[in-house]
């Protein structure tokens, strides 16, 4: 076959397909309405799942592990130790706040309390010690650095121990709740979403495929006349995927007003995260997954219902 | 040119829908197979459209097994062959001149083929008027005309018509009868089945009787005799 032909041939599918769309404008119609209620709990888990990981990300920034110094420590030393923690894989960051830091930070935070002040300016020597502030990547991992210090039995130049405290046994058991909690949403997320997902699309599939049923006499017709597969299948994938593109932007115009008016109720529930300036912020992603989405399910669907009646 | 040589059709249930039968077509044949409901008249059509395999013999078009074609020759196959069928199976979100097109454009043709021979099919058909409208909006004896001329529009060897007056009145059937011999007069294979006597009658060439899958007469002026 021609080069000119094949161009003529994917022409007229393409231009079959459009006027199926718009022909047959009650079928395609519903057809649009199942695909925005299968893309609108497709963006719904995308949302939700950016609402889980913002809320998870905020509690996991809560958590941290702070090394308490022994007062008088040197200062080289600490750094030393700051620098074999930050060599860790599992360590994000590590902040060092001096002993003068920590002192200016105490009197900070009790200004309004006189009797501690006054007690604070008797002493001679700063009584606090210099702490090293670390997060690792996941709550989890704190207990390997936990240990990791403990067991090192840190010493300084001089061949003393300079580590006080570590304060990971105090909060173990809120690190540990906490772990197991984000373990569990993050796989309770991706169980529902992809359950979710697969009955949408199942649903939209449906829905095609019986689209493609009433369509069966024509279909019959086209091939006795000598149509080959690409003929008949053709139209249908691009109304398929019209179908795709028309409720990806119904359904994205949809969030628009129902995402503003969530946006100040998120930001209240959800530690200062505004759903709607998600969405505008992340446009192009979500037009990308939710119309690609859209233009897939239909194609696929579309491409799988007729061949059911290309076999003879 | 067509030959059925000893071709048998039992479906699934064990229904015998042909039994054993032998017969040749000539070119420019205009052949009328008749027989009553189950005689195997449509399972015929089918086997000839390659959408039926025999069970036992071969059907041959100038010396090809039909059923023995790969896929893609049988598309290239049934483009020979025009059909007509007693419920016109146009495609109703189509219209008339998009009907007809459709044939041309999987046969392969040009557009500028395709703008200049719909008209005139339909010039022949008498309905180029009717050229926009869509099948719902024309009467059943238009619905067959407009099925005659995307059966003719390719030119084909063979056009093979089942029961195609079967849903019209007298006059539309006499107009369908005399558009079928003008096809055949230009040299088209035609096959028609049907239950009306009065068609065979007017027809007046060679009938096939079938009865119970079988061959009962096969007259070469017949007559409708059942």
């Amino acid at each position: 076959m021609s080069y000119k032909m094949i161009t003529t041939n994917i022409k007229r599918v393409i231009r079959s397909g459009f006027f199926n769309f718009v022909r047959n404008g009650f079928v395609s119609l519903s057809s649009v309405l199942v695909m925005v209620v299968t893309l609108s709990v497709i963006g719904s888990l995308i949302l939700g799942s950016a609402i889980l990981n913002t809320t998870l990300d905020v509690l996991r920034n809560k958590v941290d592990l702070n090394v308490y110094l022994i007062p008088g420590a040197p200062e080289k030393d600490i750094l030393s130790i700051k620098q074999t923690l930050e060599t860790l894989s599992e360590v994000e960051t590590v902040g060092y706040v001096s002993q003068e830091q920590a002192l200016a930070e105490f009197t900070v935070r009790h200004e309004t309390d006189q009797l501690t002040l006054q007690a604070l300016a008797e002493l001679e020597e700063n009584p606090l010690g210099a702490v090293l502030n670390v997060k690792t990547k996941e709550p989890s991992q704190y207990k390997g650095i936990a240990e990791f210090l403990q067991g090192r039995n840190i010493l300084g130049s001089a061949g003393a121990p300079i580590v006080d405290k570590v304060n990971y046994y105090q909060n173990k058991t809120a690190i540990d709740k906490l772990s197991s909690i984000i373990a569990s949403s993050e796989k309770l997320g991706l169980f529902l979403t992809l359950i979710l997902i697969a009955v949408s699309v199942l649903i939209t599939f449906n829905t095609l495929r019986l689209v493609i049923y009433v369509s069966r006499e024509e279909i019959s017709v086209m091939r006795l006349v000598g149509a080959s597969n690409f003929y008949v299948r053709g139209p249908f994938v691009i109304t398929g995927i019209l179908y795709g593109i028309v409720s990806g932007v119904v359904t994205l115009i949809i969030f628009y007003p129902i995402l503003f008016w969530l946006g100040r109720f998120t930001e209240n529930f959800f530690v200062g995260f505004n759903l709607f300036n998600y969405y505008t912020s992340n446009f192009g992603q979500l037009f990308l997954v939710i119309l690609g989405s859209g233009i897939i399910i239909g194609a696929v669907s579309s491409f799988l219902a007729v061949r059911k009646y290309l076999r003879t | 040119m067509i030959h059925f040589d000893k071709v048998s059709k039992i479906y699934p249930d064990k229904t015998v829908a042909l039994n054993d039968i032998t017969f040749k077509i000539d070119p420019a044949e205009f052949i009328s197979v008749v027989g009553h409901s189950g005689a195997g008249k449509t399972t015929l059509l089918k086997m000839l459209l390659a959408e039926e395999k025999p069970t036992k013999g071969k059907v041959f078009l100038e010396s090809v097994n039909i059923h023995a074609l790969p896929r893609n020759d049988i598309r290239s196959y049934r483009r020979r062959i025009g059909v007509v069928f007693q419920d016109f199976r146009l495609l109703s979100k189509k219209t008339i001149y998009e009907n007809i097109a459709f044939a041309m454009e999987v046969a392969g043709h040009e557009d500028a083929d395709i703008e200049a021979d719909v008209p005139y099919v339909l010039k022949l058909v008498d309905l180029e008027n009717k050229i926009w409208n869509y099948p719902d909006e024309l009467s059943g004896g238009e619905k067959q005309r407009v099925a005659i001329a995307r059966a003719i529009v390719n030119q084909p060897d063979i056009v093979i018509a089942d029961e195609p007056t079967g849903n019209l009145d007298p006059l539309n059937t006499f107009e369908v009868v005399q558009i079928l011999k003008k096809i055949n007069d230009l040299g088209t294979v035609v096959i028609l089945t049907t239950h009306n006597k009065g068609v065979v009658d007017s027809v007046g060439r060679r009938v096939i009787t079938l009865d119970r899958g079988k061959i009962i007469r096969d007259d070469p002026e017949g007559r409708y005799v059942l």
